[in-house]
């Protein structure tokens, strides 16, 4: 076995593992040096195509109506009062309450035929983190999760996944394990909780020092089940969090005023400028959440006042990524759990349509300027055209990172479950 | 004058409503004592006989030797742990400690079976089984009515079959009849679905998971057919949400599709997975189910919650998962049908099954191994086991495992250290609600495992954080007024040895070993005032991150 097969090697830091598998491999483990961070090729200051690749999810929750964003229908019945504007990529028109991104479509795919069988917010918003219904006997692992897992980084020192804002159902390792839930930050750009010890630092040194005695006493006569627990590594790696310049990463106050209003004032915004920072950084999947979507009354106002968040912040960290040679290694997808109905309701609202939903897609070497699939403006044909399911869209995702989509794993009941069920979208590769 | 005398009225009431909410919170209603015998009916002295002869045998034939017993006070924390989701209270570390009767342990189990904190406890834990622990703030306000209606049956002891019969035969509103919430859990918009009761009742009531079985035979287990499932499914068509809530329309049969792109439908009549014999012709078809659930000959039914149970009392349940059990009478689980079968014919009665594992040798094993010297624990222990040993001794309940606790048991741990005395029900008005309100928002932090919090796992960097520098275990641990490390601190003034072992006690329920004395006795050493406050501060800090304080052990 060489070093990089050892469990610690293999799962540098912020990478535990399981306390079963721990106790298979440690016996082999023992003897060899734990190996430490490779900090050869420092993800930060590498641009371009070459750089590691990672994702931006920004969540749309509640189910953002597909006529009000990227699909409308002007002139039809279903089109509501919605108007439409012309874009940077010819052919393609948006929903005129999105001008910045008009700009950079261009930069991106559209995907107008997204299907799922999940009408339910709760079981839409899992499809849409792991690419799977949900299953009672099993929680499947995000995208986010397999990809903090499969292109880990072992030269970062903050979480890999992460989760900014305020949403229902963060991003879980699901059967991975807990070490690859997303870490979470209800307030993006604001002082990070728990991070920070009150005390002064020869208080601290002191505390460890005992906490060391009183962890030494507890291994006696069970060294192997207390090394097995991990609980002392969790502690060294959330010291070396603490202690990273890479926290940085998670703050703006070095960022200019003019940087900070062109994501827009919102806490969107400054998610989305949080999470560009995180990219440059090397975290390899971060989701941004923008709640209040939902919009079974009002529909109309209500997605007027959601585009006044989502626009900015999109065309923002669109043109920032690019600006900073990072979109080529960045994969930005734009989602929602479900659609809208073609219908409006008798309180002026649009209700969970999942039958026919619309997705932007693009960054990280994915072809741009695609567009995927139509809706009957009619409303009368359910389905659409060219229909993609959500697993074909997280396969050529997980692909475009260099994971195989299809990789089989053994769940810890010893299930086998392949990362992904789809296909990856010919289009798209 | 008007408004002199305005203010005196209002400064009247304001004293006059804090007197109010004083005596009603505050007020002692009935202390918890510990039986000077143990009842009869939960004697399981034969039942722990033959249970630890089969752990014996199994030990001798595989030539593993076992833990020495764990100290009383190492097994009082978990019994704790697992009934209330606490450590002990340091007011019941030192009861515990001058109680000198026979059976203490099996006493003082009885003890905290008897107090209230079982029930809501344990109803928790079950109901992940039952009703999910999905979020949202109507299944949430439900899945509370549901916690407090299966607290009064657990606190009543009332057998596990009538309570299953009561839950799979629910007829009623969700408010009123709390146990319809079982039902109404599976509300699909506005029905009921089948399939997802089929899925729960089969793992919650048999230890078996077939759910893949919805859409296709069992791909790895042959004994589950797609059949079999929505056999189960069909004894749930008939109930519908009425007006008068959950009820039963007997007109209303399982019609499924086979065909997603087509309309056509076939009938699925109720039938079970075998054991048809017992199937009773007459009831509803949900009554026919419970009947079927519940009969003496389903030795599924009594080995599925002796599973769950060993699970909540161990941290781990017996056979993992908890809730896909091979046959009855298969060699690995033969503790298990040993258990259950007694279990059956002690009227199925929760207590009596906790009082069984709590007596078993497993549960009272120590978590070391080898075995030190017992006279000198502070020596160095022989030569440590392998991982792969250590790993053989814990599958085969040689040793007691280390088990995360839950985030509940972690945050209840961190409150109950940080008072003195015990935090029941009897405890003040403000005293519950800050354990309510701190309890949440900490188990959102920690992480909640939700349904899966019976699976293994390792702690995280997140947890480590909220651990050492959240704001709940912060303040916790600040020395101000009415918290543990201030009335330490300064009812020990002159007395460091005390001082340490009280703070030992209080955390960790042991006293200081000899380097911790000669390290933190130092810190302590002539201090008053706020630096001694700061010494006790810094000690508490070191034992709330220590594995000893998160871990089962």
């Amino acid at each position: 076995m060489s070093a990089s097969q050892v469990p610690f090697a293999s799962a540098p830091l912020g990478q535990p593992l399981d306390r079963r598998i721990w106790l298979e491999h440690a016996a082999t483990a023992l003897g060899l040096c734990v190996a430490g961070p490779l900090l050869s090729a420092r993800a930060t200051t590498r641009r371009g195509p070459s750089r590691p690749t990672s994702l931006i999810t920004l969540c749309l929750a509640g189910g953002s109506s597909q006529l009000e964003t990227w699909d409308p229908h002007p002139g039809h019945a279903i089109g509501g009062d919605t108007t439409a504007i012309d874009t940077r990529q010819k052919g393609l028109a948006i929903a005129s309450d999105y001008p910045r991104t008009a700009e950079i479509i261009n930069e991106l795919s559209v995907i107008r035929s997204l299907v799922s069988r999940e009408g339910d917010h709760q079981r839409g918003v899992y499809v849409v983190k792991t690419g799977y219904s949900p299953d009672r006997t099993l929680t499947h692992p995000s995208v986010g999760a397999i990809l903090a897992k499969e292109r880990w980084d072992p030269a970062i020192e903050i979480p890999q996944h992460v989760s900014l804002g305020r949403g229902p159902q963060p991003a879980r390792g699901g059967f991975l394990g807990a070490q690859y839930d997303a870490y979470k930050i209800h307030d993006p750009g604001k002082a990070l909780r728990n991070i920070r010890t009150r005390i002064q630092a020869p208080r601290q040194k002191r505390r460890l020092e005992g906490l060391k005695i009183v962890t030494e006493s507890f291994g006696r006569g069970r060294i192997a089940a207390t090394n097995s627990t991990q609980h002392q590594l969790m502690i060294d790696r959330a010291l070396s969090m603490m202690n990273s310049d890479q926290l940085n990463a998670f703050q703006i106050d070095d960022e200019s005023d003019d940087t900070i209003q062109l994501y827009g004032d919102s806490q969107f915004g400054r998610g989305c400028l949080v999470a560009r920072r995180l990219v440059q950084a090397g975290v390899r999947a971060i989701e941004v959440t923008l709640p209040g979507w939902d919009t079974h009354t009002n529909n109309f106002d209500g997605h007027r006042q959601q585009a006044q968040a989502l626009d900015p912040a999109l065309a923002a960290l669109v043109t920032e990524l690019k600006q900073h040679d990072l979109l080529d290694s960045t994969i930005v997808l734009v989602l929602g759990e479900f659609g809208r109905t073609p219908t409006v309701n008798p309180l002026d609202g649009r209700d969970h349509w999942p039958h026919a939903f619309s997705c932007l897609v693009g960054g990280g070497g994915l072809p741009a300027g695609r567009l995927i699939g139509t809706t009957d403006p009619s409303g009368q044909k359910r389905k659409p055209q060219h229909p993609v399911s959500i697993a074909d869209l997280f396969a050529t995702i997980i692909a475009r990172m260099g994971v195989e989509s299809q990789k089989e794993v053994i769940t810890p009941i010893g299930r086998p479950m392949a990362y992904c069920e789809g296909q990856p979208i010919p289009e798209l590769l | 004058m008007t408004i002199l005398r305005r203010t005196a009225v209002l400064l009247l009431v304001v004293v006059g409503l804090l007197a109010l909410v004083q005596a009603v919170a505050g007020r002692p209603t009935g202390e918890i004592l510990t039986p000077n015998r143990l009842p009869e009916r939960f004697v399981t002295i034969d039942t722990a006989k033959q249970l630890d002869l089969w752990f014996e045998t199994r030990w001798q034939n595989d030539q593993i030797p076992a833990a020495d017993d764990a100290s009383e006070l190492a097994v009082l924390r978990r019994l704790s742990l697992a009934l209330h989701g606490t450590i002990p209270s340091l007011e019941e570390l030192r009861q515990f400690q001058s109680d000198s009767g026979d059976n203490r342990l099996e006493r003082w189990t009885q003890r905290l079976l008897d107090d209230s904190r079982y029930a809501t406890y344990f109803a928790e834990r079950l109901g992940r089984a039952l009703v999910g622990a999905e979020e949202g703030p109507f299944l949430a306000f439900r899945r509370d009515r549901f916690h407090a209606w299966l607290a009064d049956q657990l606190a009543a002891n009332r057998p596990w079959d009538r309570i299953v019969t009561a839950l799979v035969t629910s007829r009623g509103l969700p408010t009123g009849s709390p146990e319809t919430n079982f039902i109404t859990i599976a509300q699909i918009n506005d029905d009921i679905d089948e399939q997802v009761l089929a899925g729960r009742t089969i793992r919650a009531f048999l230890g078996q998971r077939i759910d893949c079985a919805q859409c296709h035979d069992h791909f790895f287990d042959p004994r589950w057919k797609q059949t079999h499932f929505q056999g189960l499914a069909a004894f749930y068509a008939p109930a519908r949400f009425t007006p008068l809530g959950i009820d039963d329309n007997l007109e209303q049969t399982f019609q499924i599709s086979d065909d997603t792109d087509s309309d056509s439908t076939r009938l699925v009549e109720p039938q079970v997975p075998f054991g048809q014999q017992w199937l009773p012709a007459d009831g509803t078809p949900r009554q026919r189910l419970a009947r079927w659930l519940t009969d003496p000959r389903n030795l599924r039914f009594d080995r599925a919650i002796v599973n769950r149970v060993w699970g909540q009392m161990f941290g781990r349940p017996f056979f993992s998962p908890v809730d896909d059990l091979p046959d009855p009478g298969d060699p690995a689980t033969a503790a298990l049908d040993l258990l259950a079968q007694d279990f059956r014919t002690h009227r199925r009665e929760l207590k009596w099954l906790v009082h069984a594992i709590a007596a078993s040798r497993p549960f009272r094993l120590d978590s070391r191994t080898p075995s030190p010297d017992s006279s000198t624990t502070d020596t160095l222990a022989p030569p440590e086991l392998s991982p792969d040993e250590l790993r053989r001794r814990e599958d085969a309940w040689a040793v007691f495992p280390l088990i995360r606790l839950r985030p509940e048991q972690v945050i209840g741990s961190m409150l109950q250290a940080a008072s003195i005395k015990t935090i029941d029900r009897h405890s003040h008005l403000f005293t519950r609600a800050r354990r309510f309100f701190g309890e949440q928002n900490f188990v959102e932090d920690y992480g909640d495992l939700g349904d899966e919090e019976l699976a293994e796992q390792v702690g995280t960097i997140p947890q480590a954080l909220l651990r050492m520098n959240g704001q709940l275990p912060r303040e916790l641990i600040r020395s101000e007024a009415f918290t543990a490390t201030r009335s330490i601190a300064r009812a020990t003034v002159g007395n460091d040895p005390l001082c340490l072992a009280t703070c030992f006690e209080t955390c960790l329920g042991r006293k200081p070993r000899a380097q911790e004395q000669a390290v933190f006795g130092q810190w302590l050493a002539d201090t008053r005032g706020r630096n001694r406050e700061q010494a006790v501060e810094d000690i508490f800090w070191i034992l709330f991150n220590s594995p000893e304080f998160s871990w089962n052990h």
